[in-house]
């Protein structure tokens, strides 16, 4: 992978006395896969269209090959779009569409086999004379695609591409939008708000919170060894405790999946009386407070997942007491507690 | 070339944009703004050019005659008002909220006067209450007399609560069909009963639309001309004291003084419908359900009296207008015969003039609004001219007919002017038109823009396709059943207003509803009621003929815009 294909360098940008972006810097490779996540209002959406040239930057720079586009107009930047609602045009076929952007760029002929091309590849070939609003949401979703894949772009970005579509559909595209990449190669950026969706998709995931990037890294990286509080708090599910060492100020946190539930009887570990209990098809998530030194309740929280075909050798009931230990090398420090999740 | 200028230009989509928006900008300053500080101008100097303050307000608040023609406007507007938006609440009720059949017919019905000009209503009074009026002389005799006092404040109350019932009834019934029915069952539920229910969710629900109704309906009376024209008699209004001073008596700086006055509570009205639209949002959401109308033989018993009666009313005014103009001498001769529409549809009559200057507005109008809606909604163009243009789109609503006509008159009847040139030729009709009737066709359109998403533009610029590509093939075919509305309400309007255009007509090429006050003001009623049907009827039929294609075509749009689910 080339690094820095495409760097963000020092973007800003205010809508009155809002400000969306700030302080965005970003190195992306050829070919890679990107995932913005981030909660709602956090200016994933912002970075992307900035990255389109369909909203202008206050400060700062957009590279690509080592070519300033910063006030390269929209359409002259090779970047294919995909919007959230898809923004088909409703009047026109499935093939029409596809052929839309590529009517300045290709001869008649060269058209009419790229937009063959790309039915096959999306698999919407018997639906090419229909409009839009014969489709399902997904094939909708496949022309949108489709359109934006045609003209061969420099980069593909896509807003939220899934977020309309029910989770079935969702998980099946979510392959389709992988196979298209690993097939054309072209470097991608998503932005999504769903956890789930940037960590079996992307190659590295960008984390936004409140117009600034948290944290750049692999879902491995972002989801075993997250920054800050906030980003391991949006990424999965999260226990955080205060250190027991009465001199520090530090935050521990813990994956629920990773907590050791003790037998019975065990006087070892810590202790927790049983909250709630929750039956989820593979796994029993319980919530426990913790019961410090002296027996007395901590009014703090901890999540543990235990395997439904491991529950039978537990006994776990509501307001009981249950013992468990928190594995060192799974157990995440924060020294720094003054940036809690939002989202 | 074409590369070349791309070259020159890399931002050449927005800078087209912002290029065609400054030129509209411009074109609707020159309509709008610089006549109207032509009016405050004159208002404020006397015929030399000299300022001299409020010397024109004095003198028009020393003259008893003409502060009493303030007062008689203030009166019959207010009267007109309660009246109007009363029959109007009522009507929309039974339609929107009651169990009545044949609601399609009611409607059309209670629409019928706006494919009228406001003359007609009171042509069709003097023929039932005039001294050789049919109920007056109880019908010839059959019945016994009937008279009143009809040229004066009962003749223009009555013909301009049929003039502005129509759009007290529309603003209301909108207002009334969209209720979130959840509400209601909530205040159900608490044990409200009916009567409390409809003062805490109804009138609450449709207080604004109300508020508008109430203006709108006050500010139409106070500036019409035609009514107060044709059965005025000696009562003065301002409307009409206006006409005289300018037309009669050539005094143009006093004109400009009430024409300063008449505008006065239009600009209120203006003001207060801008806040109750801003306000009016976020009444409904998505999730509101539908109202439900239950049965109710009682309430549906008195609103079917309603309904028959105001339709009756209606329905017998027009008829009798065509009546009238059938009618060979009136009372003498009652044989039908068509007399009184010779000449009319020669090639060079005020008919034929009218059609055609309704089909040029209707046809740049549309173009010229469609074109501004879309760039101000739909463009990147700068956003602060993008706010300038739509706050100028707004303005005309502020300027009632009979001041546009007279700033019209100031503005471009002026030889040192470079527009001057359009002064008396049926271009500055046309204008004139378009402007009058710009504001609402533009929130038509703007609202239609809307619907569609907002990421089209987005979309075809990120594949490097110009706006005006996308422009053409995608928002104009889907917005095509907007289109032919805005349309007719502009071919509509020009062929029944007269408000503005008779200050500016030329005397060669009379329109129609301007020859109907002619004839009127020479004694031809009979064919003043002929004019008054013959452009009834072309409306009748134009409208028929683009709802019919409009419809045809919004079967096609929805099937297109309907959002699928999985």
């Amino acid at each position: 992978m080339e690094q820095g294909y495409l760097s963000l360098c020092n973007l800003a940008k205010r809508f009155g006395k809002h400000t969306a972006l700030q302080d965005i810097q970003l190195d992306i490779a050829k070919n890679e896969f990107i995932c913005l996540l981030g909660p709602s209002g956090c200016g994933k959406t912002t970075l992307l269209r900035i990255l389109a040239g369909l909203e202008k930057a206050d400060q700062g720079s957009v590279v690509i090959a080592g070519k300033d586009i910063t006030s390269l107009p929209a359409g002259k930047r090779n970047f294919g779009m995909m919007f959230q609602s898809y923004a088909l045009f409703p009047n026109l076929t499935v093939s029409e569409n596809i052929a839309y952007g590529l009517r300045n760029r290709f001869s008649k002929a060269q058209i009419a086999d790229r937009v063959e091309e790309m039915l096959h590849l999306v698999e919407l070939g018997e639906h090419r004379n229909k409009v839009p609003a014969q489709l399902s949401g997904g094939q909708q979703q496949r022309v949108a695609l489709a359109r934006a894949l045609a003209f061969s772009p420099d980069c593909l970005l896509l807003d939220e591409p899934l977020s309309a579509l029910d989770a079935k559909v969702r998980a099946k595209l979510r392959n389709e939008i992988r196979r298209l990449h690993h097939q054309f190669g072209m470097t991608t950026i998503m932005v999504t708000h769903d956890q789930e969706e940037a960590l079996t998709m992307a190659d590295r995931i960008v984390v936004m919170n409140q117009s600034r990037i948290i944290q750049v890294g692999t879902p491995k990286e972002v989801y075993e060894r997250p920054k800050t509080p906030f980003v391991a708090d949006f990424i999965g599910a999260i226990s955080f405790i205060q250190s027991d060492k009465h001199s520090e100020q530090a935050m521990l946190a813990i994956r629920p999946e990773h907590v050791q539930l003790l037998r019975d009887g065990h006087e070892k570990g810590r202790q927790g009386i049983v909250r709630e209990l929750e039956y989820r098809g593979t796994h029993y998530r319980i919530v426990a407070e913790l019961i410090g030194r002296q027996g007395t309740l901590l009014q703090q929280f901890v999540t543990i997942d235990v395997p439904a075909h491991a529950m039978v050798s537990h006994h776990v009931w509501p307001d009981q007491k249950i013992a468990f230990t928190l594995p060192p090398e799974h157990v995440i420090r924060f020294d720094d507690t003054a940036d809690l999740a939002v989202g | 070339m074409d590369t070349w200028l791309k070259r020159i230009r890399p931002d050449a989509n927005q800078w087209s944009q912002n290029a065609i928006i400054v030129c509209m900008t411009i074109a609707l300053l020159f309509a709008i703004l610089l006549p109207l500080g032509e009016l405050v101008i004159k208002a404020v100097t006397d015929q030399d050019g000299n300022f001299i303050g409020l010397m024109h307000f004095a003198n028009y608040f020393s003259t008893p005659a003409l502060v009493m023609s303030l007062w008689n406007s203030i009166k019959v507007s207010t009267v007109t008002t309660i009246i109007a938006v009363t029959l109007g609440f009522g009507f929309a009720y039974a339609l929107e909220r009651s169990a009545i059949r044949s609601k399609w017919f009611y409607r059309s019905v209670a629409l019928l006067p706006l494919f009228a000009p406001s003359m007609l209503h009171g042509l069709a009074l003097t023929y039932l209450f005039g001294n050789q009026g049919l109920i007056s002389t109880g019908f010839f005799g059959l019945l016994p007399e009937f008279r009143m006092e009809l040229y004066g404040p009962i003749g223009i109350v009555m013909a301009e609560v049929l003039y502005t019932f129509p759009q007290a009834f529309l603003m209301l019934s909108v207002a009334l069909a969209s209720a979130d029915y959840r509400m209601y069952e909530a205040a159900e539920t608490l044990g409200a009963s009916k009567w409390r229910i409809f003062w805490t969710v109804t009138v609450p629900g449709t207080r604004f639309a109300l508020i508008s109704a109430i203006f709108v309906c006050f500010v139409l009376t106070f500036t019409d001309f035609g009514a107060p024209k044709v059965v005025g008699g000696q009562y003065n209004v301002l409307a009409t004291d206006l006409y005289k001073q300018v037309i009669g008596q050539q005094n143009m700086q006093m004109g400009a003084a009430v024409g300063v006055l008449l505008l006065i509570p239009a600009v209120i009205s203006f003001v207060i419908d801008r806040i109750s639209q801003r306000k009016q949002s976020g009444w409904l959401s998505a999730k509101s359900t539908p109202y439900r109308i239950e049965r109710n033989k009682l309430r549906d018993g008195l609103f079917y009296v309603l309904c028959s009666a105001v339709s009756a009313v209606i329905i017998s005014i027009i008829l009798v207008a065509i009546y009238g103009s059938l009618v060979k001498v009136w009372p003498y001769n009652l044989s039908i015969s068509f007399t009184h529409y010779e000449d009319f549809l020669d090639e060079e009559g005020p008919f034929v003039t009218s059609l055609l200057i309704a089909f040029a507005t209707a046809l740049i109008g549309t173009v010229a609004t469609f074109l501004f809606a879309y760039l101000i909604e739909k463009s990147r163009g700068h956003r602060l001219l993008r706010q300038s243009a739509y706050f100028l789109s707004m303005l005309p609503l502020a300027l009632p007919g009979l001041v546009l006509g007279l700033i019209y008159v100031f503005f471009f009847n002026n030889p040192n002017q470079p527009l001057h040139g359009i002064y008396g030729t049926i271009w500055i009709v046309i204008l004139c038109n378009i402007v009058h009737f710009y504001s609402v066709s533009f929130l038509t359109m703007t609202s239609g823009l809307k619907k569609l998403d907002s990421e089209f533009e987005a979309a075809s610029e990120s594949m490097n396709v110009p706006w005006y590509r996308t422009l053409l093939r995608v928002t104009v075919p889907l917005s095509l059943p907007t289109i032919l509305e805005v349309f007719l309400y502009y071919f509509i309007n020009s062929m029944v207003t007269v408000s503005a255009i008779i200050f500016l007509y030329a005397p060669d090429l009379k329109p129609a509803a301007v020859a109907i006050v002619n004839k009127e003001d020479s004694g031809d009623i009979a064919q003043a009621a002929a004019m008054s049907t013959l452009i009834i009827v072309a409306n009748l039929l134009v409208r028929t003929a683009i709802m019919w294609m409009a419809g045809k075509i919004q079967k096609r749009t929805d099937a297109l815009l309907v959002r699928t689910k999985e």
